[in-house]
Parts: structure tokens; C-alpha cells; sequence
């Protein structure tokens, strides 16, 4: 076990508002970090902020034990995104999408049949996204996710629009990621119930 | 840190992801591509309509309507260049890929220039048929529209990622790339002009692709860091 993320006397800034202050946290190779809290709390901007997309106003991150700042290459190679927007062109299909996916990150598409039969998808790959439902969109974004064999997931809200089902797949996806000594980070408002080890952050 | 060297794709997969896809969504969308394309085609044929069919008049005023619809042409397509990544997440995605952020910049404006200026480009000799321009001078406005339209791509993408998070950004985008392309303006009408009077046209030219060639490796980063700060 082997500390992946950890993050020191973290504190951020919304406008006036301090969403968080000296605020610590870490994850280790085969866990799960969840936060959680209220809407508005900060559970978006915390993730934000974890992958760079935000600065904190004070704290510092390490990345497998090295500071993230002139590490981000390293960082975003083993770092899949999982917003609550899907992230993929609704003009193009789903193969057209993940096709894209491939040329910014190194990915084997020969899994991508098992993988699409894994979220149900098979029978939309000729369907550009726009005509999907909601779910079924964001099983394409769990389908990238899949694809990109990261050590590190981060999802803000992962179980939006999902059926029970979709769900229960989440909880399942993780479940086996966490096994193959993988780390996940999860934004949400919602009860997740995983067998493995897991941290918790509550924000106010 | 062995398997780290093997998730990082080449950099070339990346800036050839990103041209393909802008390309394969403006496929699908033909109207985006087409209307800046309608729009020069339409004012600088009205042009000679409006203002007299001597060939004098033409000559005259040929070089600077040509330009001008072409820089109104490309400044009507940029705004929507950083928009759709914007608003569907894809923007995310984009900065957190392990590609350096500059390079995907530099390969959406690529994209840009091969959809909105590269067809301007090709366009503009039946334009100038209508303003009687010699073959001479035609070829060379063909150069400096290419070294102006590939400036204005990658000067209206540092434009466009700084105005991006704003509702209604296009008056701004304007404000702020106008004075920049000022020069591109003057000097590639003018050069055109002096083309048509049969005067060397070589220190233009130079200009015009020393200019280019300084946007071709400004802009990206500027591109990239602004970026960064709209989608905070």
C-alpha cells in the first residue's frame, strides 16, 4: 500500500467564501476517497482543485510522493476526469468519440467490444450521442473511463441519470478497480456502498 | 515509472486526434462551415455592384473590400472555436489529457484554418474575377491571404479561449483581436494593391509570413494559458 495522492493544509476560495481551510487529505494505491456534503459545499471544486483545474489558494498536493506542480504530465496520464457533463460531442457516435479518446491518451482498443458490452451499449455504436438518453450518455463517459486504464478516477457525481442498474454497475466497476490496486475519488451527495477500503471527507 | 512512458501517447496522435475530430464535426455541421464562407462571397461580390463596374474603380477598391470581408469572414467564425468544447465538458478533458495543452491549441486552430480559411482561400479567385484583377495580381493576394487567414486563426484562438466563459463574448472578441490584426489588414491589402500596379510586392509578403510565423509559436501558449484561466 502506497500513498497515490495527498494533499496538505488545503483551503480554497469561491468569490468571499472559504469553501474549506487546512483541510487534509490522502489516497492510497487500492482505495476509495469519498466526499461528501451538501450541495454547494465544495465536493466540485475540491476534485477541481485535486486535478489541476483550479489552484488552491494555500495547501500543496503530492503525487506519488513528489510534488504535483512540475509533475502534471506524469499526474494526468494515470488521472481519468468523470464530470457531471459527459465530456463527448453529441454530433459524433460513440466510436467516433472514443476513437478521439484514444489519441490523447494511450489506450488498447481491442478492448473496446468487451468493453461497450460491459455498459450495454453495443447495439448504439452507429447513433451520434445527441439521440441518446441521458443515461446512456453517461455510460458512454463510464465507457471512456474504462477505456483509459488510469490509476486514478476522479467522478463528481457518478451516479446522475443512471438507473438502478447503472448504479449498481458504478458500485461494481469501482469495487474491481479498487481490487487491481487502482484509487478512485468520488463527489457525491449520494449513499456508495463498496467492499474495500475507504476514506471519507465531509465538507460543511 | 516504466508504465508511466507507456500511457504517454506521442504528441503527434494528440494534434492529429484533435484536427480530425474538429474536422470530422464541421462534416456534420456543414452550415458552420459555410456561412463565413456565403458571407465573404456575398460582400465582396455586392462590392462591385455598389460602387461602379469601371475597371478603374475595381483595381481601386478590389484589394481593400477583398480583405476586409476576409478578416469580418474569419473574426464571424471564431467566436464559436473553444465553444462547443466548453459548454459539453469536453474542455475538461481536453486539459487534463496528458498532452501538452499548447499542442491541442495549435491543432485547434489547425483545424480551424483547414475549415474557415483554407476554403476562403480557394474561394477568393472567383472573387477577384468579379473585380477584373490580372492573374499576377490573384496569385498573390492567394499568398497573402493564406499568411493572413492562418495569423487571424491563431490570433483569434488566444481571443477566443480568453473571452470562452463569457455569455455574449463576440464584441469583446473583436475589441480584442482587431488592433492585432491591424497589420495583417494593412499590409495585405496593400500588397495586393501594389501587385496590381505592377510594383515589387516581396517586402509585404515578408511581413505577412514573419508574422504568421510569430503567432505559429506565440499564440499556442498564449492559447493555452488562457484557457486554463476561463475554465477555472
Amino acid at each position: 500500500m502506497t500513498e497515490l495522492l495527498f494533499g496538505h493544509d488545503l483551503c480554497l476560495f469561491r468569490g468571499d467564501r472559504c469553501l474549506f481551510r487546512s483541510l487534509e487529505l490522502v489516497v492510497n494505491t487500492g482505495e476509495l476517497l469519498v466526499i461528501d456534503g451538501p450541495n454547494g459545499s465544495g465536493k466540485t471544486s475540491l476534485l477541481r482543485g485535486l486535478a489541476g483545474l483550479l489552484e488552491f489558494e494555500n495547501g500543496n498536493v503530492r503525487w506519488s510522493g513528489d510534488a504535483i506542480d512540475g509533475n502534471y504530465q506524469a499526474f494526468r496520464a494515470d488521472l481519468v476526469w468523470l464530470s457531471h457533463r459527459v465530456g463527448c460531442k453529441a454530433d459524433l457516435n460513440l466510436v467516433e468519440n472514443l476513437h478521439f479518446e484514444s489519441g490523447l491518451r494511450a489506450t488498447d482498443e481491442r478492448r473496446l467490444p468487451a468493453v461497450l458490452d460491459r455498459m450495454g451499449l453495443n447495439r448504439l455504436t452507429d447513433l451520434p450521442l445527441r439521440s441518446l438518453s441521458a443515461g446512456q450518455q453517461r455510460r458512454v463517459a463510464l465507457a471512456r473511463m474504462l477505456l483509459a486504464e488510469a490509476r486514478l478516477w476522479m467522478m463528481d457525481e457518478p451516479f446522475t441519470n443512471l438507473d438502478r442498474a447503472g448504479q449498481a454497475l458504478v458500485e461494481e466497476l469501482i469495487a474491481e478497480h479498487l481490487e487491481k490496486g487502482g484509487s478512485c475519488i468520488v463527489a457525491t451527495h449520494q449513499a456508495i456502498e463498496i467492499q474495500g477500503r475507504t476514506r471519507r471527507v465531509t465538507l460543511q | 515509472m516504466n508504465d508511466v512512458i507507456l500511457n504517454m501517447p506521442s504528441l503527434l496522435s494528440g494534434f492529429s486526434a484533435v484536427v480530425r475530430r474538429d474536422i470530422l464535426l464541421a462534416w456534420k455541421r456543414p452550415g458552420d462551415m459555410l456561412n463565413p464562407l456565403f458571407f465573404f462571397a456575398m460582400v465582396s461580390t455586392l462590392f462591385p455592384l455598389a460602387v461602379g463596374p469601371t475597371a478603374e474603380q475595381l483595381a481601386f477598391s478590389g484589394p481593400g473590400v477583398v480583405w476586409v470581408a476576409a478578416l469580418l469572414a474569419a473574426l464571424l467564425s471564431l467566436n464559436s472555436l473553444f465553444m462547443s468544447d466548453f459548454e459539453d465538458g469536453s474542455m475538461d478533458q481536453l486539459l487534463l489529457s496528458p498532452q501538452p495543452l499548447p499542442m491541442l491549441t495549435l491543432a485547434k486552430a489547425v483545424a480551424h484554418w483547414l475549415i474557415a480559411g483554407l476554403p476562403l482561400v480557394l474561394v477568393s479567385p472567383l472573387v477577384a474575377i468579379t473585380f477584373q484583377m490580372p492573374a499576377r495580381t490573384i496569385g498573390v493576394m492567394m499568398v497573402t491571404l493564406s499568411f493572413g487567414t492562418i495569423s487571424l486563426s491563431l490570433l483569434g484562438s488566444i481571443g477566443a479561449a480568453l473571452t470562452v466563459g463569457l455569455n455574449r463574448g463576440t464584441a469583446l472578441l473583436s475589441l480584442l483581436i482587431l488592433p492585432l490584426a491591424m497589420p495583417v489588414l494593412i499590409f495585405g491589402a496593400r500588397t495586393v494593391s501594389m501587385a496590381a500596379a505592377d510594383d515589387a510586392v516581396s517586402a509585404g509578403v515578408y511581413f505577412l509570413a514573419a508574422y504568421c510565423m510569430l503567432m505559429l509559436t506565440l499564440a499556442p501558449f498564449a492559447t493555452a494559458a488562457a484557457l486554463r484561466i476561463s475554465n477555472e
